[in-house]
């Protein structure tokens, strides 16, 4: 077990260090005229040329790609351009947004997508079954940006002009500032993402509750005479969640880059927001330092993924 | 079944037994599912839609990049709503959504067509040859395929654009170079059990080389989950083009494509409805119908899954 866990991790760094090599390749040979912006339009040639040396644009690429992975492996990603705050302290602050939420949408698609699969899975071709894959496929369908608009305009815009303004706009409002606030500005973009996601878990849940239906050992469990709900929930679920984990840890590590749309359809300063705007202004080492970020949760979610299954299957770590 | 074995099929017992491909069984199969047969009339409708989108342009009498400010914007400078003139009504610069609409289509069938097409061009070619060769090829590609798809896409994909520019091409190599790896994961999967059996054993004993094994012995075995994969790709690669051109990053204006309306549209949500609802129902109508046919390819290419 040490041994596989070694390997994978080792195979983990590999990934994330051929990623980092990958970006600052592309994003170094892109002209690029940050130092003019900072400088100004009136700025002398030499004034542009001091911004680049203070910003270490001048050097070689390769050596400039040493400096930030000296760095990097100490923890230090580097500063932003504009105001030399630490990259680590601007992920630090966006963090927190993106996580709340990931993990609130996440138990929410959790919650509908498996118990509309377990439904659709129990009575299978049942007009319930059919209405729940439509449902599904209906949202998965939907593009996130205009599931989103389409929410802001029903649950904010028409609910705010009726009077009733339950649902912010947008905006952040951080959890040590007031639980409730922070779930009122959460609630919108929970449900947006939800809805998109669950369509995935339905499906996957449906499909394996299928299968794990049609085993003998369920057959037994009936035969014993246990009730119809506990053979399906206790002996039935228990054993068809394991691709639905499988596939919730690969979408965790996927959603810390990726909820940049719902991030910028409310307004929410998580680490997709910060991204666009540091693309906007050039800010390279904070949008290096935050894709360098969201791949290595990709990176390590996959990891826990395969270690959880290497526990639950001995199997898999042989190979 | 394999490519050998229906050969038998056909020389042994000609007359007795009619020789029919999984392809086929699988395509009379798709024809009975009706939701899959309307879904593709939609399809259809909207390609003819797109191809003539000028047509649209020479009833109206509007071209789509004309701004009507006088008979297109209300006096105050707002969009105007639906009328005989302007049957979808008109943008925020006087501009008709329907014609904009029917154009639209073409970028994003375009978009849609052309980066599914690399993708899963370059998808199969490397998973064949990452599963069949092995060795050191099958180590590269692997770590490669890891790679793609630990880098956060949709992040990624915005930072090149706005480093290259918007364009056409642009957005579909964006689209296709960080698309194919899963494709290339699933043949990989396949070829890998695939090259193991007899007819690939009986190929080799023929003195067959390993180029005409692989696309001529192996790759028809795996084209079934290709095909579905790729009916399911469409929408998903028509929702990335219409997101970044949400973002900014689709087609430099005036070109007209659907993101970029409901981009636009986001200001004028409170006063203009039908400059977001047509644009967003086209999106929408889209990607449902090539889902809901994408489902139905499965289920025809798999009976076994159950429909589910």
């Amino acid at each position: 077990m040490v041994r596989f866990l070694l390997r994978r991790l080792g195979h983990g760094v590999l990934v994330l260090w051929l990623i980092s090599m990958a970006i600052f390749a592309l994003f170094f040979v892109a002209p690029s005229n940050v130092a003019q912006t900072l400088a100004g339009r009136q700025a002398t040639p030499e004034t542009i040329a001091l911004i680049q040396h203070r910003l270490g644009l001048d050097l070689p690429v390769w050596k400039q790609y040493l400096n930030f992975v000296t760095n990097a492996v100490q923890g230090n990603l580097g500063y932003d351009y504009y105001h030399q705050v630490p990259v680590t302290t601007i992920i630090g602050q966006a963090l927190p947004v993106t996580l709340s939420l990931a993990l609130g949408a996440a138990v929410l698609w959790l919650l509908l997508g498996v118990t509309n699969g377990v439904i659709s899975a129990v009575h299978p071709r049942s007009l319930a079954d059919r209405g729940l894959t439509m449902f599904a496929l209906f949202f998965y369908s939907f593009p996130s940006f205009l599931l989103g608009l389409l929410l802001l305009y029903f649950l904010y815009y028409r609910m705010t002009m009726a009077g009733f303004d339950w649902f912010p706009a947008g905006g952040y409002t951080a959890f040590s500032d007031g639980p409730a606030v922070w779930f009122q500005h959460l609630i919108l973009p929970w449900i947006a993402l939800a809805l998109l996601l669950a369509a995935t878990y339905t499906r996957l849940t449906r499909g394996s509750m299928l299968d794990v239906l049609g085993e003998d050992y369920i057959r037994t469990a009936r035969s014993k005479g246990i009730r119809e709900s506990r053979v399906v929930v206790r002996h039935g679920l228990r054993s068809a969640l394991t691709p639905v984990v499988t596939q919730f840890g690969i979408d965790l590590g996927q959603l810390v880059g990726g909820v940049v749309v719902t991030e910028t359809v409310f307004s929410l300063p998580g680490l997709g927001k910060t991204v666009v705007t540091a693309i906007n202004q050039q800010d390279l080492p904070v949008i290096i330092g935050i894709v360098l970020f969201a791949s290595a949760a990709v990176v390590v979610a996959n990891i826990l993924v395969d270690v959880a299954y290497a526990f639950l299957d001995p199997r898999v770590r042989l190979h | 079944m394999t490519a050998a074995l229906e050969l038998v099929d056909v020389v042994d017992e000609p007359k007795a037994i009619e020789g029919r491909s999984p392809l086929v069984l699988a395509l009379r199969r798709l024809r009975r599912d009706k939701v899959a047969m309307i879904s593709l009339a939609v399809i259809i409708l909207i390609v003819l839609m797109a191809v003539f989108a000028p047509v649209f342009a020479a009833i109206t009498g509007h071209p789509p990049n004309e701004q009507y400010r006088d008979i297109g914007l209300t006096p105050e400078g707002l969009p105007r709503a639906p009328n005989g003139t302007f049957w979808f009504g008109t943008d925020e610069l006087g501009r008709d959504v329907l014609v904009r609409i029917a154009y639209g289509a073409r970028v994003s069938l375009l978009v849609g067509v052309f980066a599914t097409a690399i993708t899963v061009v370059v998808g199969v070619v490397l998973g064949l040859a990452a599963g069949f060769l092995g060795g050191i090829t099958d180590t590269i590609l692997t770590r490669l395929i890891d790679v793609v798809l630990s880098v956060p896409f949709l992040l990624v994909a915005i930072a090149l654009v706005s480093i290259t520019g918007p364009s056409l091409s642009v957005t579909v190599l964006v689209i296709g170079f960080f698309s194919w790896a899963s494709v290339a994961r699933i043949v990989r999967g396949q070829v890998l059990s695939l090259r193991e059996r007899e007819f690939v054993e009986a190929a080799r004993s023929l003195g067959a080389s390993d180029g005409r094994i692989m696309f001529v012995d192996v790759l028809p075995n795996v084209l079934a989950p290709v095909i579905v994969y790729t009916t399911l790709l469409v929408p998903v690669v028509i929702v990335t083009q219409a997101t970044l051109s949400f973002l900014g990053l689709g087609l430099p204006p005036p070109t007209a494509d659907w993101g970029g309306m409901i981009n636009s549209s986001q200001n004028y949500y409170t006063t203009a409805w039908w400059f977001i609802l047509f644009p967003g129902l086209a999106l929408l109508i889209t990607t449902l119908a090539f889902n809901l046919f994408g489902d139905g390819v499965r289920d025809a290419f798999d009976p076994r899954a159950d429909r589910s």
